[in-house]
C-alpha cells in the first residue's frame, strides 16, 4: 500500500503582516543600497566582451600564407555530432596535394562542441571567439570559405591555449 | 583430410591448403597484406607469422602446408609480438598521409596499426623520401612513399593480366615500385591493383579527391559493359555515382573487373545529357512534356498505323523484365517485326573478362522472346522496310541505333518514331516522342549474361519514381541523417521511370490491364512462362546470381 503524503498547510499571515508596510520598507532598503555600488552591466552591442580563449564561439578555418591549412581529410566532417560540416576535396598544385574547394558549416546544425577542433590533425578548424550569429533566412546560416577563412594572427590565443592544454 | 588444432580448436581440412587457408576456411582470420587468394604466394610482409608447435621459429602462415596433427597458434604471446614487430618495422617509414590518402578508411595497413600493433613509434630519425604524385599509368596514380613492398600489384600485372608491367628497383628501405624502362600501366585490367593495393599507394585517378570512403552508400549490382556482366558496388554520395569496385564472384569475375567498365559504365548516369522528363516533337522541336500527355500520344499514334507499318526494336542493354513486358505488349498489339541490333566489336575479346559482345543481356533478351519468327522480320528487314516506306512507325527500346549513320538515314523516312531513352543521342534526335526512361544505376531488374547467368542491378541513385528510404536502397549516413536544409541533399532526382514501368503505362493507356507493381512481379511472370527461367527468383538471384535451365533451350552459350 502506498503511504499517504502528508498535507502541509501553509500558515495565516499575522495580523502586521497583513499591513505590508515593514515588507514594502525593506524592499526599498536593498533598492537603494544597489543605486551607490559599483555597475555590473555592460551596454551591449556599443561595449564589447572580450571572451577568454578558452571560450567556444563559432568554428572557422585557420589561414596561413594566405591559403587554408585544411587538407579536406574529412575528419571534422566525420566525427561532428550534428553533421554541420560539409567538405569537398580537390588537388592543389602545393606540397599539401589535398585542399578543400569547398569548406560549408551549417550554423544552424553547429552546437560548439569543438570536437572538430579536436579532431583535426592539421590544427586547421578552431573555436574562435566569435558569438555574434544572426541571419534572417536558412540559407545564410551556411558559412562558406568566405566566413571561414580566417588569418592565423587572429587565432593565436586559441592555438596556444590547445598547444597548452594538449 | 588431415586434422589440425587452430587456437585450441580442431578442424578437418583438405591436405594441399597453407595455414591461412585453412584458417580463412575456418573463419578465423590471420592477418595478410601481400597474401592473396588468386595470386601466387610470395610471403614478404610477414605479417601472417603463427606459431606451430614443435617448429623452431614462427612461420608464415601463407606458405606453410598444414600436416596432421599440426597445432597452430594465431594469437599466442610470441605471435602478438612478432606482429607488433611487423607493424612496427612497416611503419617506420611509411608516411603520416591518412588525412590526403584516399585509401583512408580502407586501409588495410590502418586498421591493422588499430589491431595489431602497440599504436607508438620509438623511431626518431627522417623518414626515407620516395617520388610522390607519379602518374604510373593513365588510370593509377603512385605514391611510392605509402608502399609497403607486397607486390600484390606486381605479380598481378604477370599472374592475372599478364602484361608483365610493374617491378622493384633498389634495395633495402630504398626500394621503389616502377613501370619497366618504357612501360606504362596500362593493360585493359590495371585499375585492379587499387583494389589490390592493401596501401593507398595505388589510387585511382579518376575518383582522386572526390570523396572519403564513408559518405557514400555501396550497392550490390553489376556491370554493363559488355555480356560478363561483372559484379560490382556502385558507390554513391548525394545521389552521384563516383566511382565502381568490382564485388568477388567467383563463377563470373572472381575479385577483379576490366577499366573499361569501371570508367565508362557511370558517367552517363549524372550527365548534362540526360533526359530529365518525357518529350513530344511540337512544330519540329521536341518539348519537355508530362508522363500522361506523352503515353497517350504514343497510344494514339501506334493505333493509327496497320500492324504490317509498325515495327519494334527491343534492347540487349536493357533487362529481362524490360523486354519482356515489350514482347507481350507488341505481341498483343500484332506486331510481328521485332528484334534487336547487335553491338558485337569483334576482336575486343580476351581470356580474363572482357567479351565482344558490348551488351549486358543479349541471352537474355532473346530468352524472353525478342527475336523475329522469321528473317523477313530480323533487323536488317526492318531496316530495308523502313527504307521502301513499308514501315511507318518504329518503336526502340533503350538503344541508340541512329548512331550508325546508315540506319539514321534510314530512320528519316519514318512517320514516327518513339524512342526510349536516359540521354540525348542521335536516335532521339529523329524521334517524336522521347519516354525518359531510368538508367541501370536506378532501376531494379535482372540480366542475363553470355553464360546464361541471370543477375540483379539495383537502384543506387533515387529517382522521383525510386525513393531511397522508402524503397529500401543503401544509404549512407548523409542519406540518413539529411534534411532539408543540408546542401548534401540536393542531389538530382529526375523524373525518369524503368522501361518495364513505361510500357507498363503505355499498356493501361491502350487499354489492358495488366497489374505489375514492382519489377519482381515482372520476373514471377517470367519465371511462370519461360522454360529457361523456371524456378527462378530474386531471392534465388540473390547477390551472386543464378543460372538459367538452358539443358532443351536454342540459345548457344560458348566459352
Ligand atoms: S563545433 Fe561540434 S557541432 Fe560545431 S562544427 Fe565542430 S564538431 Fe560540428
Ligand atoms: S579535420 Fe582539419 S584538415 Fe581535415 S577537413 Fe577538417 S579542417 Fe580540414
Ligand atoms: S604499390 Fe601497393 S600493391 Fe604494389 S607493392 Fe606497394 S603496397 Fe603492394
Ligand atoms: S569485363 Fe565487361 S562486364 Fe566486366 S567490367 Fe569490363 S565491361 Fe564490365
Amino acid at each position: 500500500m502506498e503511504k499517504q503524503k502528508p498535507i502541509i498547510h501553509r500558515k495565516d499571515l499575522r495580523w502586521y503582516e497583513q499591513f505590508y508596510i515593514p515588507q514594502i520598507i525593506a524592499g526599498m532598503k536593498i533598492t537603494l543600497t544597489q543605486v551607490f555600488r559599483p555597475k555590473f552591466t555592460r551596454q551591449y552591442p556599443e561595449v564589447k566582451w572580450q571572451p577568454p580563449p578558452s571560450f567556444r564561439g563559432r568554428p572557422v578555418l585557420v589561414e596561413q600564407n594566405g591559403v587554408e591549412r585544411c587538407v579536406a581529410c574529412g575528419l571534422c566532417s566525420r566525427v561532428c555530432p550534428a553533421l554541420a560540416i560539409e567538405v569537398q576535396a580537390s588537388e592543389t598544385e602545393l606540397s599539401k596535394e589535398r585542399y578543400p574547394v569547398k569548406f560549408e558549416i551549417n550554423m544552424l546544425r553547429c552546437i560548439f562542441c569543438s570536437f572538430c577542433e579536436e579532431v583535426c590533425p592539421e590544427e586547421a578548424i578552431v573555436m574562435s571567439q566569435d558569438f555574434e550569429l544572426t541571419f534572417t533566412r536558412q540559407e545564410d546560416g551556411i558559412f562558406g570559405k568566405d566566413k571561414l577563412l580566417t588569418p592565423l594572427d587572429k587565432l593565436k590565443d586559441r592555438l596556444e591555449f590547445l598547444r597548452k592544454m594538449r | 583430410m588431415v586434422k589440425i588444432t587452430i587456437d585450441g580448436k580442431q578442424y578437418e581440412v583438405e591436405n594441399n591448403l597453407t595455414i591461412i587457408q585453412a584458417a580463412r576456411e575456418s573463419k578465423i582470420h590471420i592477418p595478410h597484406f601481400c597474401w592473396h587468394p588468386k595470386l601466387t604466394v610470395s610471403g614478404n610482409c610477414r605479417v601472417c607469422l603463427v606459431e606451430v608447435e614443435k617448429m623452431p621459429k614462427l612461420v608464415i602462415a601463407c606458405s606453410t602446408q598444414v600436416a596432421d596433427g599440426m597445432i597452430v597458434h594465431t594469437n599466442s604471446e610470441k605471435v602478438i609480438k612478432a606482429q607488433n614487430a611487423v607493424l612496427e618495422f612497416i611503419l617506420i617509414n611509411h608516411p603520416l598521409d591518412c588525412p590526403i590518402c584516399d585509401e583512408a578508411g580502407e586501409c588495410k595497413l590502418q586498421d591493422y596499426a588499430y589491431k595489431y600493433s602497440v599504436g607508438e613509434s620509438r623511431f626518431e630519425f627522417d623518414k626515407v623520401r620516395k617520388p610522390k604524385r607519379v602518374e604510373l599509368g593513365p588510370n593509377v596514380m603512385l605514391d611510392t612513399e605509402r608502399c609497403i613492398m607486397c607486390s600484390r600489384c606486381i605479380r598481378f600485372c604477370d599472374e592475372i593480366a599478364k602484361k608483365p608491367q610493374l617491378t622493384f628497383t633498389q634495395r633495402g628501405d630504398h626500394v621503389e615500385l616502377t613501370t619497366f624502362p618504357g612501360e606504362c600501366l596500362d593493360n585493359p585490367y590495371s585499375m585492379n591493383v587499387i583494389d589490390l593495393c592493401p596501401v593507398g599507394a595505388l589510387t585511382s585517378r579518376d575518383f582522386r579527391f572526390k570523396a572519403r570512403v564513408w559518405e557514400m552508400s555501396s550497392t550490390d549490382t553489376i556491370c554493363v559493359g559488355c555480356s560478363r556482366g561483372c559484379n560490382i558496388k556502385m558507390w554513391v554520395r548525394n545521389n552521384e555515382i563516383l566511382r565502381l569496385t568490382p564485388r568477388m564472384n567467383p563463377q563470373v569475375n572472381d575479385y577483379w573487373m576490366c577499366d573499361y567498365g569501371r570508367l565508362n559504365t557511370f558517367k552517363h548516369v549524372n550527365a548534362a545529357n540526360r533526359i530529365k522528363a518525357p518529350m513530344i516533337r511540337k512544330e519540329g522541336k521536341l518539348v519537355e512534356v508530362g508522363w500522361d500527355e506523352a503515353i497517350a500520344k504514343v497510344s494514339s499514334e501506334l493505333k493509327a498505323y496497320k500492324k504490317p507499318e509498325i515495327a519494334a526494336i527491343g534492347s540487349a542493354f536493357s533487362s529481362n523484365e524490360d523486354n519482356y513486358l515489350f514482347v507481350k505488349l507488341m505481341g498483343i498489339l500484332g506486331v510481328k517485326k521485332l528484334d534487336i541490333m547487335p553491338h558485337i566489336k569483334t576482336g575486343d575479346q580476351d581470356e580474363l573478362l572482357i567479351r565482344e559482345d558490348k551488351t549486358p543481356n543479349m541471352v537474355g533478351t532473346r530468352e524472353v522472346g525478342v527475336k523475329p519468327d522469321s528473317n523477313e522480320f530480323g533487323f536488317s528487314s526492318i531496316m530495308n522496310d523502313i527504307r521502301h516506306g513499308k514501315v511507318r512507325a518504329l518503336y526502340v527500346l533503350d538503344d541508340d541505333i541512329a548512331a550508325d549513320p546508315n540506319i539514321a538515314e534510314a530512320l528519316i523516312k519514318i512517320d514516327f518514331l518513339v524512342v526510349h531513352a536516359s540521354n540525348e543521342n542521335e536516335t532521339v534526335k529523329l524521334a517524336d516522342v522521347v519516354l525518359a526512361s531510368s538508367s541501370y544505376a536506378e532501376k531494379h531488374g535482372t540480366f542475363t549474361n553470355f553464360q546464361g547467368k541471370v543477375q540483379r542491378n539495383r537502384p543506387a541513385v533515387a529517382t522521383l519514381d525510386h525513393d531511397r528510404i522508402l524503397d529500401g536502397m543503401e544509404l549512407s549516413r548523409l542519406d540518413k541523417f539529411g534534411s532539408h536544409n543540408d546542401r548534401w541533399t540536393q542531389g538530382i532526382k529526375r523524373d525518369t521511370r524503368a522501361t518495364w514501368r513505361i510500357v507498363n503505362m503505355l499498356a493501361t493507356a491502350i487499354g489492358i490491364r495488366w497489374r505489375y507493381n514492382t519489377c519482381e512481379e515482372v520476373f514471377n511472370e517470367i519465371a511462370a512462362a519461360i522454360p529457361a527461367f523456371k524456378g527462378l527468383s530474386y531471392l534465388k538471384i540473390g547477390t551472386n546470381g543464378a543460372l538459367l535451365n538452358l539443358k532443351k533451350k536454342s540459345v548457344t552459350v560458348k566459352d
